[in-house]
């Protein structure tokens, strides 16, 4: 019992989803499906980027349907643009502890001793125009950690890196969820991404999000609509 | 959305700076006033000299900025940039810069002078359209040579390709251009034109050469008939408001962010003929725009050593009233621009002339108390009031970019009400927000309208001052001052421009 979509519709102009299924706490789950299918939508719903037509989200039975984006337990990496390209790296993911113009001796030790964990250390005063693609999805991986929330969305967040990075970074926030005990969904479109670090998948396809199954048989006997996808 | 709330405020604000005076007009003139003849050749003047203006500026635009669309050659991009610089340069000063060149006592006078031929008449409608072609020939070159940089590559190497002869190629790819580019730019200087006040009260004048602005100033100042200048400015609002509307409905608002349009590859325009053309164009040009200002600086710095002290009082006047001026903009700028209806109510500073606002308030204050001694602060209002289109127009695009790109991750964070502009939307709109400052205190600084209207002697701006010393001759002072002026002018945009960049990455 832990994230929960109850008979939920979400409709974006003339598109609509249908989800109705429920994830365990600290499982680490893909969401995989067709471009345009509406993954991205069903995270703007959970999110609460988007309100639903009908039907609730629950996590631990809690209602979060009419709760405003920064006030649900739910931390999310977009593809991109998820670091201010204004701020320092110790600015960015500080944000994350006070929306203060300074933190706190203690959040600031906070902040290092984080961004050490994601193998950036000593790099806090650094501009965001001076790292490379693969620190910047370093220093937004210590923000989530930071942000400490429970369930995490991950929006295709390493798309942009190349394949040894990428993988480098998904063992990396596996490592990370399961030490802080998080649950996970995670946008892909790259079936190995899902065979790599996700045990559970859930299919968003035809205007419905179904699941969650065990992705290795989900990939090895794929319904109509994922084999169609995958080729 | 919050800052739909906090835009509400300033857009009554604006509102109601403008219509109480307009009210206040309107109540003044009464409905039943009728039009002197002499006010209806103003009318007929100023719609001829905008016309003439606005014509004249689009038909000399067109080689020049043909020939900077298809030639690379070293102070180009220089050049492009200092067709950007009119529109911050303070009237008054361009007027005594193109004294000194076009003048009875001017180079080219001289000149004629030493040939036995007649002295240039620079005063009157061929003066007015001068000063207006100085001022507005820049912009109609950048709105064409935008239009020019527009225009796919591809067309060129096809052109190129079926070895176009330069009458077809220039009917075939470059008039479509020019068909939809051109009437925006007629109609935008066409507009400004009319509300044309200090070139007016500098080189027309009379009953041949007088404006609706400038009999506005007239029935004011000469008469003291505040009856006739209520009528008069009903009739100015009328037609700046009309045109202004037509303005926005055909071509949209006016942006200020030209870019320096990048030249385009040709094959065609290797003829010797083509080339004489494009180098007399560009030469012209150059020298037509630098000249003025050349002297200016030349024969101001003469004058500078000992400027009279009402310069000196008369340019903190100026400092003091840009400043307030600028704050007053950005303060009003900022929230309008971050809503829809916002950006709306600021064009209303682009269709009312100053003079007619001016107006309105000397009318609204004077049952309380003695206008004249509000003078700066009725400037620095009106003012503010002027630049805020350009302010808002500048900021809008940067404050939707910063939220289209970043307003997701600030949601997720939490960032709401002032955290939200402390850390994210203030940082993204820096360089528009300083270059809009900068604008609105060089645009002030400038500025010689409203402050005629209500100055007395103690309370002069140094654009005001220099007028004076120029009416009563004193042009070795007037020089002097003209160059402060530029120095001011200049000066404070480039410090806030300056400013709006800091510790942005190159």
């Amino acid at each position: 019992m832990a994230l929960k979509l109850e008979h939920l519709i979400v409709r974006q102009g003339a598109f609509q989803l249908i989800a109705d299924f429920e994830v365990p706490t600290h499982s680490f789950t893909s969401v995989i499906g067709p471009s345009g299918a509406g993954k991205s939508t069903l995270f703007d719903a959970v999110s609460g980027f988007l309100k639903p037509a009908k039907g609730r989200v629950l996590w631990q039975g809690d209602d979060l349907t009419n709760r405003p984006p920064g006030d649900r337990p739910v931390a999310m990496l977009f593809q991109d643009n998820n670091l201010f390209p204004h701020l320092t790296i110790g600015q960015n993911i500080g944000l994350a502890l006070s929306k203060r113009r300074r933190l706190s001796p203690a959040h600031q030790d906070h902040v290092e001793r984080v961004l050490a964990r994601v193998g950036l250390d000593g790099m806090t005063d650094r501009k965001m125009s001076q790292l490379s693609g693969g620190q910047i999805s370093r220093a937004a991986l210590a923000r989530l950690l930071l942000q400490d929330r429970p369930l995490w969305l991950l929006d295709e967040p390493f798309s942009a890196l190349g394949p040894a990075l990428k993988s480098e970074m998904l063992t990396l926030v596996r490592d990370m969820a399961t030490e802080k005990q998080a649950t996970v969904l995670m946008i892909t479109h790259d079936p190995t991404d899902a065979h790599a670090v996700a045990p559970l998948s859930v299919l968003v396809a035809e205007g419905q999000a179904n699941g969650p199954f065990d992705t290795a048989e989900l990939l090895n006997n794929p319904p109509p609509a994922l084999s169609d996808y995958l080729g | 959305m919050a800052s739909r709330v906090v835009a509400i405020i300033p857009a009554g604000l604006v509102a109601a700076l403008v219509a109480m005076p307009l009210a206040a007009v309107f109540l003044r003139a009464g409905g039943g006033a009728s039009l002197a003849a002499g006010d209806w050749a103003a009318l007929r003047f100023t719609v001829w000299q905008a016309f003439l203006s606005a014509l004249l500026s689009c038909l000399l635009a067109i080689p020049a900025a043909r020939a900077l669309s298809r030639r690379r050659f070293p102070g180009r991009d220089s050049l492009v940039t200092i067709l950007g610089a009119p529109f911050i340069l303070p009237v008054i000063v361009a007027i005594l810069g193109l004294l000194a060149v076009f003048g009875r006592e001017g180079m080219i006078s001289q000149g004629l002078h030493l040939l036995g031929l007649p002295r240039l008449q620079i005063y009157g409608l061929q003066g007015i359209l001068l000063a207006h072609v100085f001022f507005n020939l820049p912009l109609a070159i950048r709105l064409l040579l935008q239009g020019w940089s527009d225009i796919p590559a591809e067309r060129f190497r096809l052109a190129a390709q079926l070895g176009l002869p330069a009458p077809t190629m220039f009917r075939v790819i470059e008039w479509p251009m020019l068909r939809k580019t051109l009437p925006g730019a007629f109609l935008v200087i066409f507009t400004i034109c009319l509300s044309s006040f200090a070139v007016a009260l500098t080189l027309g004048g009379g009953p041949k050469a007088t404006t609706v602005e400038l009999a506005i100033y007239q029935a004011f100042r000469f008469d003291f008939d505040l009856g006739k200048a209520a009528t008069l400015a009903t009739v100015q609002l009328a037609l700046v408001g009309t045109a202004s509307l037509v303005l926005l409905r055909l071509v949209g608002p006016l942006t200020g962010d030209l870019g320096l349009g990048r030249v385009q590859h040709r094959w065609d325009g290797n003829s010797s003929l083509a080339r004489i053309l494009d180098v007399a164009s560009i030469t012209l040009v150059g020298l037509f725009l630098l000249l003025p200002i050349l002297s200016v600086v030349l024969r101001g710095a003469a004058g500078l050593a000992d400027l009279p002290a009402s310069v000196w009082i008369a340019a903190g006047h100026s400092v003091g009233v840009a400043l307030a001026s600028t704050t007053l903009c950005i303060a009003l700028a900022v929230p309008l621009a971050s809503a829809r209806h916002g950006q709306t109510v600021a064009l209303l500073g682009f269709a009312l002339s100053p003079l007619v606002l001016g107006t309105g308030l000397f009318l609204l204050l004077q049952p309380y108390t003695n206008p004249f001694e509000w003078a700066l602060v009725v400037t620095f209002i009106v003012n503010a009031l002027m630049a805020l289109p350009f302010a808002t127009r500048a900021i809008a695009p940067a404050l939707e970019q910063a939220e289209a790109d970043y307003g997701r991750t600030a949601d997720m964070l939490g960032l709401t009400g002032w955290s939200r502009w402390r850390w994210l939307i203030l940082p993204r709109i820096q360089q528009p927000l300083g270059f809009s400052a900068g604008l609105a205190a060089a645009l002030s600084m400038g500025d010689l309208g409203v402050i005629i209207l209500f100055a007395d002697p103690e309370r002069a701006t140094l654009p005001l001052q220099m007028y004076r010393l120029m009416g009563a001759y004193q042009m070795e002072a007037a020089a002097g001052a003209a160059l402060l002026l530029l120095g001011l002018s200049l000066g404070v945009f480039w410090l806030f421009d300056k400013g709006g960049r800091y510790g942005l990455e190159a």
